[in-house]
């Protein structure tokens, strides 16, 4: 039987309730303004589907670029990220503490500044600018730092340093202990750091906005799009759209890593 | 499993980190084949820098050279020196069930799956885990997984076999039994072994010799109980067990004597010099204050002034005329008590020598 040690607190309850509709509360709306026939007549106009449709049919092409740029962002991440946190967790030097830092300026500068010098540094060569791999390329600086810190913070771990040294002793080569043993130990922390990256590239507003040109669209930018130039209740629909795709996806992911890292785990 | 024995050389060898901090001073260390020695000191004495100098995991400052048997292997990277490895923490690979743990060093050796198969069933056999073969580590006790990295460290049959507190990582009970069972699987493998320790007990119990560690010094080698028996160096015998020191006056040094509780003994011939010199508890024997042979050779009067029930023993603090506190570990049927008066005798050849000696 369950007994309840701590006293009710109606206030308390009473704020989580409130800040918790305050912060619903416009999601509904939204979904609902994608819905509804007339935004400003309400529910009463009818609810339909033709938002949606309509959203579908012009901006369908943004959903799956974003989930095969996101991917590709991933796998590029994990690809140039996990011997970049190898080296930098193993190296004691100052130089590789400003590289790390170096690696988080993405982050803290506007997305719109990082989008700027790519576009000076390499906006010339028309084929990559005007392909996704452009995009690409933006989304990897923006969300590469956080593939290493929390993998390099993995590696950091004094039982892995006992780890790699106990297979050096077993004659293991880098090559052998570094995808034998570290990767499969760090193998939760690379996933933790997929799942970030996935994310944070499905979302991406800023960079994409700027290297993005018509034919390489991204969901986000198409939504700034719809906004921009559509109906509010276009634009609402197109919210539900990104709802409706990305959450089974975020969910799905989730509960992927939380089993991998189960069955990984130490 | 036959393993390969043979001998391990270190001449003159030292390390100095890259901030200046001397880790060993200049080192020279023989190992028999076959042998386990075992390094013994307190942390930072320099021991697990000998013993990482030795695998490789560690290089050496310049001039200093270590040899397996008849090859040189200073400049061999740890790949390739042929060393097991027991390191403290054990450092299984967690993602790996126990048999993929002990083949490993195999596995990437490119050794076929059936010779692997059959190596591992051979060790798993040897240390007695029959029936973890597909266990996880983290599913084992902590003396399971001791054997594991055991088994894993000599499945590529090395030719020295290097220990880092191996029971350390263990409690007190189970460690004693753990101890007994590595000295007897060590003695069955027949492999020269190297055993770094804190412990005197688990050093004396595992290892043919010990070496005496302190401040990146080896003070004394020798048989455990040669070093217990007759330390060369005062370090020594306070690490090993516990020590009275015995004090002489310029009085007894000049008449070659030593006074304690109102009576003299002589001192042996070999420490005459000395003002200092070390007694185990154990050596000091205590007695009716008026029994048989009181009053006659070597009997002094002492006052009991602590008694410490140590369930096997009975650990006394003695007041005695002339001399520190002593310590006397008597049987614990005693019927001495605080206040008692007691005798105590102390046998010349258990004395040892503190190396004090007075100026010439």
């Amino acid at each position: 039987m369950r007994t309840d040690t701590q006293p009710r607190a109606p206030v308390l309850l009473a704020v989580t309730v409130i800040v918790s509709f305050f912060m619903i509360a416009p999601m509904l709306l939204s979904v609902m303004a994608g819905l509804v026939n007339n935004y400003s007549t309400g529910l009463e106009s009818g609810l339909t589907l033709r938002w949606l449709k309509e959203v579908w049919e012009v901006y369908g092409g943004t959903v799956g670029w974003s989930l095969v740029l996101a991917v590709a962002c991933v796998a590029a991440t994990v690809v140039l990220g996990v011997p970049c946190a190898y080296a930098i967790a193993r190296s004691k030097s100052r130089a590789a503490r400003i590289f790390e830092e170096l690696l988080t300026l993405p982050v803290a500068v506007p997305g719109l500044a990082t989008a700027l010098a790519l576009i000076l540094a390499y906006g010339q060569i028309s084929a990559f600018r005007q392909s996704f791999a452009f995009i690409l390329v933006g989304h990897i600086v923006f969300t590469l730092p956080f593939m290493v810190r929390t993998v390099a913070s993995a590696f950091q771990r004094h039982d892995l340093v006992a780890l790699e040294e106990a297979a050096r002793t077993l004659g293991a080569t880098f090559r052998q202990r570094f995808m034998g043993i570290l990767v499969p130990a760090v193998f939760p922390a690379i996933v933790a750091g997929s799942l970030m990256v996935f994310t944070l590239s499905v979302g991406e507003f800023n960079l994409t906005w700027m290297l993005h040109t018509p034919l390489t669209r991204t969901l986000p930018v198409g939504l700034a799009d719809s906004y921009a130039s559509m109906r509010l209740e276009v634009g609402s629909a197109y919210t539900l759209v990104f709802f409706i795709v990305i959450l089974p996806v975020l969910w799905g992911l989730q509960s992927l890593a939380h089993l991998l890292q189960k069955r990984h785990g130490t | 499993m036959e393993l390969e024995r043979i001998p391990v050389d270190i001449d003159n060898v030292s390390k100095t980190y890259a901030d200046g901090t001397i880790g060993l001073q200049p080192t020279s260390l023989h190992v028999e084949p076959g042998e386990v020695l075992a390094l013994l000191g307190p942390s930072g004495c320099g021991k697990t820098t000998l013993l990482r100098l030795i695998a490789g995991l560690e290089t050496l400052d310049d001039g200093g050279r270590i040899r397996f048997g008849d090859q040189d292997v200073t400049q061999k990277p740890v790949e390739q020196r042929g060393v097991g490895m027991v390191f403290q923490s054990y450092a299984l690979f967690p993602q790996m069930s126990v048999a993929a743990n002990i083949g490993y060093g195999l596995r990437i050796r490119g050794v076929s799956n059936a010779d692997e198969q059959r190596t591992v069933g051979e060790l798993v056999d040897l240390v007695r885990l029959n029936g973890l073969e597909n266990k996880r580590p983290s599913e084992l006790s902590g003396g399971q997984r001791q054997r594991v990295a055991l088994a894993r460290a000599v499945a590529v049959r090395p030719r020295v076999l290097l220990l880092d507190e191996p029971l350390a990582a263990l409690d007190a009970k189970l460690k004693e039994s753990l101890r007994d069972e590595l000295a007897e699987l060590l003695r069955r493998l027949h492999i020269t072994a190297i055993h770094v320790t804190h412990d005197q007990q688990e050093a004396m119990a595992i290892a043919d010799r010990l070496a005496v560690m302190r401040a990146g010094r080896i003070v004394q080698i020798g048989r455990g109980e040669d070093l217990y028996r007759s330390p060369s160096h005062p370090f020594v015998a306070e690490f090993l067990g516990r020590v009275n020191r015995i004090e002489r006056s310029q009085e007894s040094i000049m008449d070659g004597s030593i006074v304690f509780g109102g009576t003299a003994i002589a001192c042996p011939s070999a420490w005459m010099n000395h003002t200092t010199l070390l007694l185990r508890p154990e050596d000091v024997q205590v007695g009716p204050r008026d029994g048989a042979g009181f009053g006659t050779s070597g009997w002094g009067v002492a006052q009991v002034r602590q008694r410490t029930f140590l369930g096997d023993r009975v650990q006394l603090r003695l007041a005695v005329d002339g001399q520190p506190a002593l310590l006397a570990d008597v049987s614990r049927d005693t019927p001495f008590r605080v206040g008692d008066d007691v005798g105590i005798r102390m046998h010349p050849d258990r004395l040892m020598t503190s190396q004090e000696e007075i100026a010439p």
